[in-house]
């Protein structure tokens, strides 16, 4: 489990996790990327929309 | 990057691991294929390094952002790789401009479109086609910046806007607004097949029918009518996994789009047809 930066809420981390991934606060709604740390995964705040994103 | 010695049966290549990015790894995974995720942020490429190193190598590219997309792409290429889709599908589906006069050239239905490079040729455009039209920006995706031009107060007011913005916005395309239900079709097409096709709804007070806008998805049926038609514009196009947008005008289907890295979550949801293992299929055929 880790905690939200943004709100402390906590937030759980899948079971599939994978590196990059994002995942998302399930209070505040705040999303964070996924990084692999010694102790499992920390998360950084997730890259905002870009302008150019799309199919 | 390099390339690596102990090859992988093929790469993918992401700048966000999303829903669809995700599911074809583990699709991988589930058939014991060996395969390489390239974060595009995280690394460089040299880009004149020996092309022996990814020489007959299978990329799939997965950016979500389109000059990531685009540049990775020429980069991979240049060095040799085999990128799906192709730097030449990414140009010509990444513009809606080249992608109408592609689709054209080859006879696809299509909605009626014309350009202009000029404010006031674009005014004058509009006045003599008249309303409604659509305006879209040549480059973008998930439905940003395409407006309904209902009357002329209306586009003089879209495209003065335009004037404040980046030169690619004054490039003025616009489209005929199709008469159609409140809805279009994502067809998912794989190498030389249409695996599933979904009707996308408007979300609530919307006319455009992007997912990204709230829209809603229910599967579809793929009738000979519309396989025939997506396979024509995916050859067209020259492009192996692609998603192709259909209208159903008053005289029959229309493609007003042709997507180079396309979505397929809510395909997968409302379809139930395993499209991740699909692609894992082509991809590992593409080595044989």
């Amino acid at each position: 489990m880790i905690k939200c930066t943004e709100c402390d809420a906590e937030i759980k981390i899948p079971d599939d996790a994978m590196e990059n991934e994002i995942v998302t606060c399930p209070d505040c709604g705040a999303s964070y990327e996924l990084i692999k740390s010694s102790n499992g995964f920390t998360i950084r705040p997730a890259q905002s929309v870009g302008e150019d994103w799309g199919e | 990057m390099k390339g690596n010695t102990n090859k992988p049966s093929f790469f993918i290549l992401y700048d966000q691991l999303r829903w669809e990015e995700k599911s074809l790894i583990e699709a991988a995974q589930k058939k014991d294929i060996k395969l390489e995720v390239i974060n595009c942020r995280e690394n460089s490429i040299e880009l004149d390094q020996d092309k022996s190193n990814y020489r007959d190598d299978v990329i799939l590219q997965r950016c979500v952002s389109y000059y990531n997309n685009l540049h990775s792409t020429a980069a991979f290429e240049g060095l040799g790789a085999q990128v799906i889709n192709s730097l030449h599908t990414a140009i010509m589906c990444g513009n809606k401009l080249f992608t109408h006069m592609e689709l054209s050239k080859s006879d696809i239905a299509i909605p009626k479109a014309f350009c202009a490079f000029s404010n006031q040729s674009a005014m004058s455009i509009l006045n003599k086609n008249g309303y409604p039209k659509v305006i879209k920006p040549v480059v973008g995706s998930w439905g940003r910046m395409i407006a309904l031009l209902k009357d002329k107060e209306a586009a003089e007011a879209v495209i003065e806007d335009r004037e404040h913005m980046y030169p690619l916005y004054h490039v003025f395309y616009f489209e005929e607004f199709v008469k159609r239900p409140p809805r279009d079709i994502r067809s998912i097409v794989v190498g030389d097949r249409v695996v599933a096709a979904i009707y996308r709804y408007s979300g609530d007070n919307e006319w455009k029918t992007n997912m990204a806008l709230g829209g809603k998805a229910e599967a579809c049926k793929v009738t000979s009518e519309m396989e025939e038609l997506c396979l024509k514009a995916a050859k067209t196009m020259k492009g192996e996994i692609l998603g192709v947008d259909l209208m159903e005008s008053e005289n029959g289907l229309l493609v007003h789009e042709v997507n180079n890295t396309t979505e397929f979550k809510n395909t997968v949801r409302v379809t139930g047809v395993d499209i991740p293992s699909l692609i894992i299929e082509h991809l590992t055929n593409h080595n044989k």
